[in-house]
């Protein structure tokens, strides 16, 4: 039980570096899943066949290779960041192939006779996503956008491997401490589900406030 | 590109003016790669000496060795996953409120947590094998994740149905046996492919706990001073592999769902692709 009152501190930097990658990420993922899902729906073929590729890709990666080569192998090239950076870079590009399957269904879920009558008016192809048809898409896709960030707050775990501070990260100095380490782990699943919980929270108030009504 | 409400059937001049987007936006693109290619031939990644391990017998059975221990977990943790899975949603549909109670929060326990967190509390704290560790980690969730698809999957089958086969006078197993769990499978076939996919994915975390699977193998190449350190080349060799791996049984999953999309058989069962309608944490199935 002590093990949480004696290592505050550090469970405390474990949760923050946690909820940092994720805040980071999840900003990420929602700005090039909506390039993307532009992108997929553009009427410019090559621009289709680059977001198509690009969710293919990414949604067939599996997130450890893709952090393995982000985090060792862009510093090859003499790219050198910090890894919380890149561990940022990981994580938001692989969760941005979901959030745009989630932006482009919600796409389809407008009714045809809105992108229609936007285009009457003479409204271009990027008015009419922008102020007529992702408006509304954005209403129905609160709940799968909220699931698929909570993902990624689960999967920011692997980045605690890359030497990253993070939570499940913490597991390891205490071991060495020499601390019970089913309790270690009893904490450091409170913590994920704080996150977890926390996420789905705000999802719930954004999906009463502007969702579409059941 | 015809069915779209978004923007109209492009006449002469917007084709022209298309075209001239779609080249410019090609020509970036394509800047982009040689950008890329520049830095990799500049970084003198393509020089023989690095690519000189792919040649030695001894480190392509190493490499296959781990793409073996790959697919070895992903098995193992597939059937598992399955039987868990079947035994759990048996539970979360069951007639006695305490197995449905137990079931529905152990599902809902392992559907919130992180993978990586049961994997490395399995190897770290009881002490076990890095395979039976990994293959653990992975049934708990997936078998969680897939519970619930094989929950929704029957309770989406035609309530007639059931009624039905109650009204004949069979008893409840009877019911799920022989009517609502052969309806069901066959509509939730393409969902339980694709939380396949996301068990085959994962099998890769069992790197991070020295399992040697296929990214360890390759990890070993990479580290080799004797070759330069080929880390570029490693990667350029196992990415395809791995995702062409999951690609396909992804395109699996999309032809199931074609082909049933056809088929009479399946009219009877609706089954929405698990997509997340309670805000639960870990309510994202198909994704990791």
């Amino acid at each position: 039980m002590n093990v949480l009152t004696d290592n505050f501190s550090l469970y405390g930097k474990g949760l923050l570096g946690t909820v940092e990658l994720t805040v980071y990420a999840s900003l990420l993922a929602l700005a090039l899943g909506f390039v993307m899902a532009s992108f997929r729906v553009a009427p410019v073929g090559s621009l289709r066949v680059f977001g198509t590729v690009w969710v293919t890709v990414l949604r067939n990666t599996p997130l450890t290779l893709l952090f393995f080569a982000v985090l060792l192998g862009l510093p090859r090239f003499g790219v050198v960041l910090p890894f919380q950076l890149f561990a940022v870079l990981a994580l938001g590009c692989y969760t941005s192939a979901f959030i745009c399957e989630a932006v482009r269904s919600g796409i389809n879920t407008v009714p045809a006779g809105q992108g229609e009558a936007a285009r009457s008016l003479g409204m271009t192809f990027g008015q009419t996503l922008s102020l007529v048809v992702l408006p509304q898409a954005f209403r129905s896709v609160i709940p799968p956008v909220g699931s698929t960030l909570i993902a990624l707050a689960k999967n920011s775990a692997i980045a605690g491997s890359f030497s990253v501070t993070e939570l499940l990260g913490t597991y390891k100095p205490l071991n060495e401490l020499g601390y019970s380490i089913v309790w270690t782990f009893v904490w450091i699943a409170v913590g994920y589900l704080i996150v977890t919980l926390s996420i789905s929270a705000i999802f719930n108030v954004l999906e009463k406030r502007w969702g579409v009504p059941r | 590109m015809t069915d779209t409400a978004l923007y109209d059937i492009p006449g002469p001049r917007a084709r022209r003016r298309h075209l001239v987007y779609g080249l410019a936006a090609t020509v970036v693109i394509l800047g982009i790669v040689a950008w890329v290619l520049y830095l990799l031939f500049d970084t003198h990644q393509f020089t023989a000496e690095k690519w000189r391990p792919f040649v030695y017998e001894g480190i392509q059975e190493m490499l296959l060795r781990g793409l073996g221990n790959t697919l070895k977990a992903f098995a193992y943790a597939a059937v598992l996953s399955l039987a868990l899975g079947g035994l759990l949603a048996a539970g979360r549909l069951s007639d006695h409120r305490i197995v449905r109670w137990i079931a529905t929060v152990f599902v809902e326990f392992f559907r919130a947590m992180p993978v990586l967190v049961m994997i490395f509390f399995v190897f770290v704290a009881l002490k076990v094998q890095p395979l039976p560790a990994l293959v653990t980690g992975l049934t708990l969730y997936n078998g969680s994740v897939l519970a619930e698809v094989f929950r929704s999957g029957v309770n989406s089958v035609d309530r007639g149905q059931r009624e039905a086969a109650y009204a004949l006078g069979m008893r409840k197993t009877q019911v799920m046996g022989h009517v609502l769990v052969p309806q069901a499978l066959r509509a939730m076939l393409p969902t339980i492919i694709s939380q396949l996919v996301v068990a085959l994915k994962d099998t890769s975390l069992g790197f991070l706990i020295t399992y040697e699977e296929f990214l360890h193998a390759g990890k070993l190449i990479a580290s080799n001073l004797d070759y330069g350190l080929p880390f570029i080349p490693v990667v350029m060799i196992i990415s395809p592999i791995y995702i062409g791996m999951c690609m396909l049984l992804s395109w699996l999953a999309t032809w199931v769902a074609k082909r049933q999309r056809r088929s009479l058989k399946t009219e009877a069962v609706e089954v929405a692709p698990a997509e997340p309608g309670t805000l639960l944490p870990g309510a994202g199935q198909i994704h990791p």
